[in-house]
Order: C-alpha cells, then sequence, then structure tokens
C-alpha cells in the first residue's frame, strides 16, 4: 500500500518534470518479461516442430496459383450433375438434421438449466452437451457411417447430434440468464410445470431460439459439405474428389455454391430476426 | 392485444387473427418441408444396413473398452503438434483479421469498395470449413503442420474479422468526435478512440476462436494436415478401435482444458 | 476572433437546423448559446469545428474562413478550437493523462502518439492542467473510475491542451448534480478569463446561463430570435425563445440561487473571478 502511494508520488512528481509514460498493462516486472520469454521460447519450438519443406512449398505454389485462378472460371458444367445431386442431398439433410436437432435440444436444454432442473438432470444433460460438442462433425460421422453404414442418414444422425449440443448449451445459458421476477411470479400463481415453461420460461428465450435455429442451420449447411468425405452424404464428396483430382474449376463451382448459399442464408436470417424480434 | 366482440361477450386472442393465421402456415410449410426433406434422405438409404444397427453399435463400443491406454505417451507428441496447429493458425488468422476488420466495418471503412472487399474475404473464409481447407492446402504445400496451421488462419479470418468489425461498429461515438475534434490524423483518432474501445472485444474473440480452433484442429489430421489425427486415422484404417478411443479420451481432456483456459482469460480481460 | 455568416445547415433529412446564421464572437468573451431542444445548438457548434458539414455560409477565426479547408489544413484549424462535451466523452479505458495528452494530437507525429512518448513541454502542461482542475494525483487512474464531475474535469483540460483560441462547450453540466453544475461552470469561465478565449457554451439551464456569461444568443428553430446581454433575458424574451410558460419562477429561483451562493463563504471567495 505505502510503496504503491510511494511510486505514485514519484510518477506524479516526474510527470511534474514532464516525464511520463502508461503504466504497463502487467504491473508486475517479473511476470511481464517471464510471459514476454516464455513467447519466445514457444516460438522457437513451434519453428523446430514446424520443419517446413520448402521444395515441396515451392513446388506446390503453381497449384495454389491455380486454384485461385480457377476462382475465375469456375466450372459449374462439366460436373453440373453431381453438383447438384450433392447439394440436393446437402440441403435436406441439413434440413431434417437441424429440425431433429432442435426438437431434441429444447428438453436437453431445459434439463441442463440449472436454475429449473433438479440436480442428477442436471448433471446428465451437461453430459451429453459435453460430449457433442468435444467431437468434431467429421469424427462423429466416422462412427455414423461405421454403425449405419454410408449415405444420408448418417450425415442425418451426425448434424441432429452436434446441433443437440449447440443448441442446448446456449439455450440452457439463455434460460438460466432470464429474469427471475416473472418465474417466480408465474409460478406464484399455482401455474403447473408446463404452463410455468410456457408462460415464464419460453416469452425471454424465443427470440433468441428462433435467431440460433437459424444461425444452426446456416452451421449444419456449411458441416454437410466436409462429412462427404467420410462417407456421409452431401456435397462434400463431389468437393473432395473434385480436389484429389486436381479438378480446381469444379472445386471453385462448389465452394462458391456454398459461399453464395451461406450468404443468402445471412440476409434471409437476418430479415427472419427482424419480423420475431 | 386483441379484444373483439363476439355476440357481445369479449374474447380474447393472443393475437390478431391475420397473424395467427400466418404463423399456422409458418409451422404448416416448415412440416411439409420436413417430410419431404426426409423422403429423399429416406430414399437414399439403404435401410437394409440399419436392421443390424444395434449389433454394429454395440460391436463398436464393445471394441472400444477399454481405451488401449499403453499408446498414450506416443500420442503427447501429435498432441503438441495440435495445439501448435490451433495456436499458431490462430495467430496467423487474427493478425490478417485486425486490419481487414477496420476496412469491413462501415464506421471506419476507407473506401466503400475496399469495405465490400473485407466483407467478400469476411464471408468466403467463413463460408468454407477449415478441414475442407486443409484438403486444397495439402495438395498445395504437402501434408504437414504448415498445411493444417494455414488451413485454421484461413478459416479463423472470417470468424474473427466478422466479430471485430462488428465491435467496431457498436463503439461509443463520442470518444471518436472528441478526439477528431482535437484535430487529430486518421491513425490517431483508430489508436486514441476506436482502438481501447474494442481491444476488451478483441481479446475475448481471439481467445474464443482459439478454443475452436483446438477442436478443428484435432481433425485435420483426418486430410494428411498433421497432428492427432493422423493416428486417429491410421487407427480407424485398421479397425483398432481401442486406439481410437485411445486419442478420443485425449481430445477430450484436451478440449475441456481449452474451454476452461479460454473462459478464464475472457473473464479476465472483460 | 470567430465569425460565422449566413452559416446554414440542412440534413440530408431535409431538416433545416440552422438557418442564415450570423455571429461574431471577439476574443475572451463567454457565449451562452440557449434555446428549445431541437433549436440547432449543438449542430452551430458543430458546424464550427466541422464534425457537421455545414451546407453554406462561412466560419472564420482570425479572419480566415475553415468552412471549405479539407486534410491537414482542417486539422490544424481543429487543433484551434477546444471542445467540451456533454457526456464528457473521454475514452473511459484510457488512463486521465493520456485523455488529456490526446488534446495535443494535431501537435505530434503518429509514431511519437503511438508510443505515448509526448514531448516534455506538453507533459508538464497536461501536469500544470490537471492541477489547475485539481486532479493532479489522479493521473494514472483510468478515466471510467472517476466521478462524472471530475469526467468533466478532465474534458476540459483536454480541451485546454490543445491551446485554443476557441472554446466550444456543448451542454457541460446536463449530466451533474446542480452544486457540481455551478462548479464546472465557474471552473470553464474562470479558465477562459484566464487565458482570453473566445468560447461559446450551449446551455439549458437559463438561470446558470445568466449567472456566468457576459452575452446570451437564444435560438429558436434554428434561427436567432435573440442577441444581448444575460439581464435583458425578461420572461417576454424567454417566451420567444421557448414558447409559452410561466417563467415568473426561473427568475425567482436564479436569483435565490445566487442569494445562496453569496451567503456560502467557501464559494464567494472562489467567485472572486465571476464578472
Amino acid at each position: 500500500m505505502t510503496d504503491n502511494s510511494l511510486a505514485g508520488a514519484q510518477r506524479i512528481a516526474a510527470a511534474q518534470n514532464g516525464q511520463w509514460q502508461p503504466l504497463p498493462h502487467i504491473s508486475s516486472a517479473a511476470l511481464r518479461w517471464g510471459l514476454n520469454a516464455a513467447a519466445l521460447i514457444y516460438l522457437v519450438l513451434v519453428y523446430f516442430s514446424v520443419d517446413i519443406n520448402w521444395a515441396r512449398v515451392a513446388q506446390g505454389l503453381d497449384r495454389g496459383v491455380a486454384f485461385m485462378a480457377s476462382f475465375f472460371s469456375p466450372d459449374f458444367i462439366t460436373r453440373g450433375g453431381e453438383i447438384a445431386i450433392g447439394l440436393r442431398e446437402s440441403l435436406t439433410m441439413t434440413f431434417v438434421a437441424t429440425v431433429l436437432g432442435i426438437a431434441l435440444a429444447i428438453p436437453v436444454g431445459l434439463g441442463a438449466a440449472r436454475n429449473i432442473a433438479p440436480a442428477p438432470v442436471y448433471y446428465f444433460c451437461r453430459a451429453i452437451i459435453a460430449l457433442s460438442r468435444t467431437f468434431q462433425e467429421i469424427i462423429i460421422a466416422i462412427l455414423f457411417v461405421a454403425m449405419f453404414g454410408f449415405g444420408p442418414l448418417a450425415g442425418v444422425m451426425t448434424l441432429a447430434f452436434a446441433t443437440i449440443g449447440f443448441m442446448a448449451k446456449l439455450l440452457a445459458e439463455d434460460i438460466e440468464d432470464a429474469q427471475r421476477d416473472p418465474m417466480e411470479a408465474v409460478r406464484a400463481t399455482g401455474a403447473s410445470w408446463l404452463q410455468w415453461i410456457n408462460y415464464a420460461v419460453q416469452p425471454q428465450v424465443m427470440p433468441r431460439l428462433i435467431g440460433l435455429s437459424l444461425y444452426r442451420l446456416d452451421i449444419n449447411f456449411r458441416e454437410s459439405a466436409i462429412i462427404g468425405i467420410v462417407g456421409a452424404g452431401g456435397i462434400g464428396a463431389t468437393l473432395n474428389t473434385s480436389i484429389n483430382r486436381y479438378d480446381y474449376d469444379t472445386s471453385a463451382a462448389v465452394l462458391l455454391v456454398i459461399i453464395g448459399i451461406v450468404l443468402c442464408s445471412e440476409y434471409l436470417s437476418g430479415y427472419v430476426r427482424k419480423w420475431t424480434a | 392485444m386483441p379484444l373483439m366482440m363476439n355476440n357481445k361477450t369479449p374474447v380474447w386472442r393472443r393475437r390478431e387473427p391475420l397473424a395467427q393465421r400466418l404463423i399456422w402456415l409458418a409451422y404448416f410449410l416448415t412440416v411439409l418441408l420436413f417430410l419431404l426433406c426426409w423422403k429423399i434422405v429416406s430414399d437414399n438409404t439403404i435401410w437394409e444396413f440399419l436392421a443390424d444397427a444395434h449389433i454394429q453399435a454395440a460391436s463398436l463400443i464393445g471394441r472400444m473398452i477399454p481405451p488401449q491406454w499403453s499408446i498414450s505417451g506416443s500420442l503427447l507428441l501429435p498432441l503438441w503438434d495440435t495445439i501448435n496447429i490451433a495456436t499458431v493458425g490462430t495467430a496467423l488468422g487474427v493478425l490478417i483479421a485486425f486490419p481487414l476488420a477496420f476496412l469491413a466495418a462501415r464506421n471506419t471503412s476507407p473506401h466503400p469498395a475496399l469495405r465490400a472487399f473485407a466483407l467478400a474475404v469476411i464471408v468466403s473464409s467463413r463460408s468454407i470449413n477449415a478441414l475442407i481447407w486443409a484438403i486444397l492446402l495439402v495438395t498445395i504445400v504437402g501434408p504437414g503442420l504448415l498445411a493444417g496451421m494455414i488451413a485454421i488462419a484461413l478459416r479463423s479470418i472470417g470468424f474473427v474479422g466478422k466479430l471485430l468489425y462488428e465491435a467496431i461498429e457498436e463503439i461509443q461515438v463520442t470518444p471518436v468526435e472528441a478526439v477528431t475534434a482535437t484535430g487529430a490524423g486518421r491513425m490517431q483518432i483508430l489508436n486514441y478512440a476506436v482502438l481501447p474501445q474494442i481491444m476488451p472485444a478483441f481479446a475475448g474473440i481471439t481467445v474464443y476462436r482459439w478454443d475452436i480452433n483446438i477442436r478443428e484442429s484435432t481433425v485435420l489430421g483426418l486430410v494428411g494436415a498433421g497432428g492427432i489425427g493422423l493416428q486417429m486415422n491410421a487407427a480407424i484404417n485398421n479397425l483398432a478401435w481401442a486406439q481410437v478411443s485411445m486419442v478420443f479420451v485425449l481430445i477430450f481432456a484436451t478440449v475441456i482444458l481449452s474451454e476452461w483456459v479460454s473462459a478464464k482469460v475472457r473473464h479476465a480481460v472483460i | 476572433m470567430l465569425k460565422l455568416t449566413g452559416l446554414t445547415k440542412r440534413y440530408a433529412t431535409g431538416d433545416l437546423a440552422l438557418n442564415d446564421i450570423s455571429l461574431s464572437v471577439p476574443a475572451g468573451q463567454v457565449l451562452a448559446l440557449i434555446g428549445p431542444s431541437g433549436a440547432g445548438k449543438s449542430t452551430l457548434i458543430r458546424c464550427v469545428n466541422r464534425l457537421v458539414e455545414p451546407t453554406a455560409g462561412a466560419v472564420e477565426l482570425d479572419g480566415r474562413d475553415i468552412s471549405k479547408v479539407r486534410g491537414g489544413a482542417l486539422r490544424q484549424a481543429r487543433r484551434q478550437i477546444g471542445m467540451i462535451f456533454q457526456n464528457y466523452a473521454l475514452v473511459e479505458r484510457l488512463s486521465v493523462m493520456e485523455n488529456v495528452l490526446s488534446g495535443r494530437l494535431a501537435y505530434v507525429g503518429f509514431w511519437r502518439s503511438y508510443f505515448r512518448k509526448f514531448p516534455a513541454n506538453d507533459v508538464k502542461q497536461a501536469y500544470r492542467l490537471l492541477a489547475r482542475v485539481g486532479l493532479e494525483s489522479m493521473l494514472d487512474k483510468r478515466s471510467d473510475a472517476l466521478s462524472g464531475g471530475q469526467k468533466q474535469r478532465v474534458g476540459i483540460a483536454r480541451a485546454l491542451m490543445q491551446n485554443p483560441k476557441l472554446l466550444l462547450v456543448d451542454e457541460p453540466t446536463a449530466s451533474l448534480d446542480p452544486k457540481t453544475s455551478r462548479q464546472i461552470m465557474r471552473l470553464i469561465c474562470e479558465l477562459c478569463q484566464e487565458q482570453n478565449l473566445a468560447t461559446i457554451i450551449n446551455i439549458h439551464d437559463v438561470a446558470l446561463a445568466q449567472q456566468f456569461v457576459h452575452r446570451v444568443v437564444g435560438l429558436r428553430a434554428g434561427e436567432i430570435v435573440y442577441d444581448g446581454s444575460p439581464d435583458g433575458l425578461t420572461p417576454d424574451i424567454l417566451t420567444t425563445i421557448y414558447g409559452e410558460e410561466d417563467w415568473s419562477l426561473t427568475h425567482q429561483d436564479s436569483g435565490k440561487q445566487s442569494d445562496n451562493d453569496q451567503n456560502d463563504d467557501v464559494e464567494a471567495a472562489i467567485m472572486g473571478g465571476h464578472p
């Protein structure tokens, strides 16, 4: 305390004589230099563990340039049929999986909100969420393909499973942040549990729930473009094949289609959010 | 809201009749679309495979338990690689996203054309999953960590760029006005009035993306872009499910840890 | 010192905020701009330092028209005009000292300001100004840790850091309690006297304005409807400016308040510089 005020008095005196610099963000000099040194050491370690093969990189640069160039000459036609089928499959998978996922996420989300769920239910639902959020869609897809065989069903299951973790977590957080007064007021009227959820909780979380659903629809579509790589249907298979064939014009076409759809969905969700807000 | 007279008895409805009908129509269309999509999915599914799905699942899980703990030592180096991919990738992505966000924000963009360009870069980067970038980069720079790092960086640009430019657009205007009124130059205004306001958001977004990138970099090895995914891919190809589950355990632990770190840091800066 | 001729501002929405305003303010004069909300007070002072672009008319500072200048010349013009804001407009996450030093931004280069390496004379001046407004011990505090009155003092110090010739003050007391409002108004007026600055103060509180300023300009719907001494503000004139209302209370009120002030020994002592 006295140390601080002494240092403060010194700084004031220095400022009076025209010397002033802002206080450093980390007040302890040892910690400050320690962190800098740690960052430097980390960079050196990373540099040695990356082990870049510059010859290979130089060789690949041509392909990189070719790929960039193909964005200006995308080929939608040659493999137009495959793109169309892949796209249709991606879109249908996305929609089914989002609806299913949200339908399942609502009970899980209710169960994972500490302020309305009893402890055992809370921990069970939180475990489901943690499991679903930790593993990338592609890992889940590999497992589901092994269980259900190739095809869009494995994809639907994958995306629905991922949707549960995502939506349930955000829904639960939303419910935990909901205002307590209306919840207590409705409970005080003698409403049943379902009535209570319907009147006190639902109105508070509904607008955000709709917004998040649209956002998740968007994410699911983007994810559907990759789970095809491991055989779970969708446009990912088309994309993967074209890249492996170095058929960058088709790859660029697929990527542009994905970008276009994501853009459209963003505009659309902006409007829907305005209506429902 | 609407209170209507029906045979002189007041009848209360929650919404205007038209609004209520529109909402029903939206529900109806959603259900219709769902059934249609479900039919397409179902037509492309070989349901016979599903008959023994529960047996498949049981045997898969049976072979996964217990995980093969003995290989955990050999997984530590790939795990280190995975963390490096995420960290360096995040750093690179943030480095590019930072100036891009200032070009993309309505209130700091120097020119509408530059703004459109920055927004296009951000949306392209956001639309394409890191795994797709990785597939591409493996064919371009060859398999390995470098491809993974660049893939993570390319995906992070859009995420960080979007959240950051939204933060820039939401800053308070009055400090900007005040610093402008002193006669400060454009860069000085950014440095003194804009930057201090967005720094907490910037730090939070970066750590949040790093957390997501840890998850994403665990699977980049599936397409040859380095990290623990390489071991996972090898184990899956050998149908060594006990090794696969060991990788899962490690991924789970790492992700939980990174989420904890990220939450701590975000609490500290906000 | 400051001379406005035919200043007009029409917003993109078509609203005419200022209609052919002509006004000149000599050095050392403190002018209060009063008028109802939406009369164009804020627009007027923002047209002077071009935070708002005037549609027509000239803004002359020391005989030089600054209403059309751009780039470096505009920054040169702005640095001669200090501005104090209603909501203090401090950069909350910067320290008090950084906020005050930001008044020197137009005098130092970018890299110098980036590394906070301000010339020793600037730092000395910043210290003197902070000492003048009574905050020298707070220089390392983050400005969001200050009270409203303290923030406004920092805002005043920042404006004076520019060594301005003209001071624009936008509702300096609107967010402050009555006592702090008085102290802030007194401080501003004293500093203007000390440095012989031309000053325009936008203010809602007529009684407060009457107590401190030399000259009052009443604005209504973008036009000047009164220009004269503070004592000339009769109920009739207030009605022209603000519309029909019983003004007798305002006058009584202002009289009472200044009585109170004079009875207060400490305050009376500080009020030595009061006109």
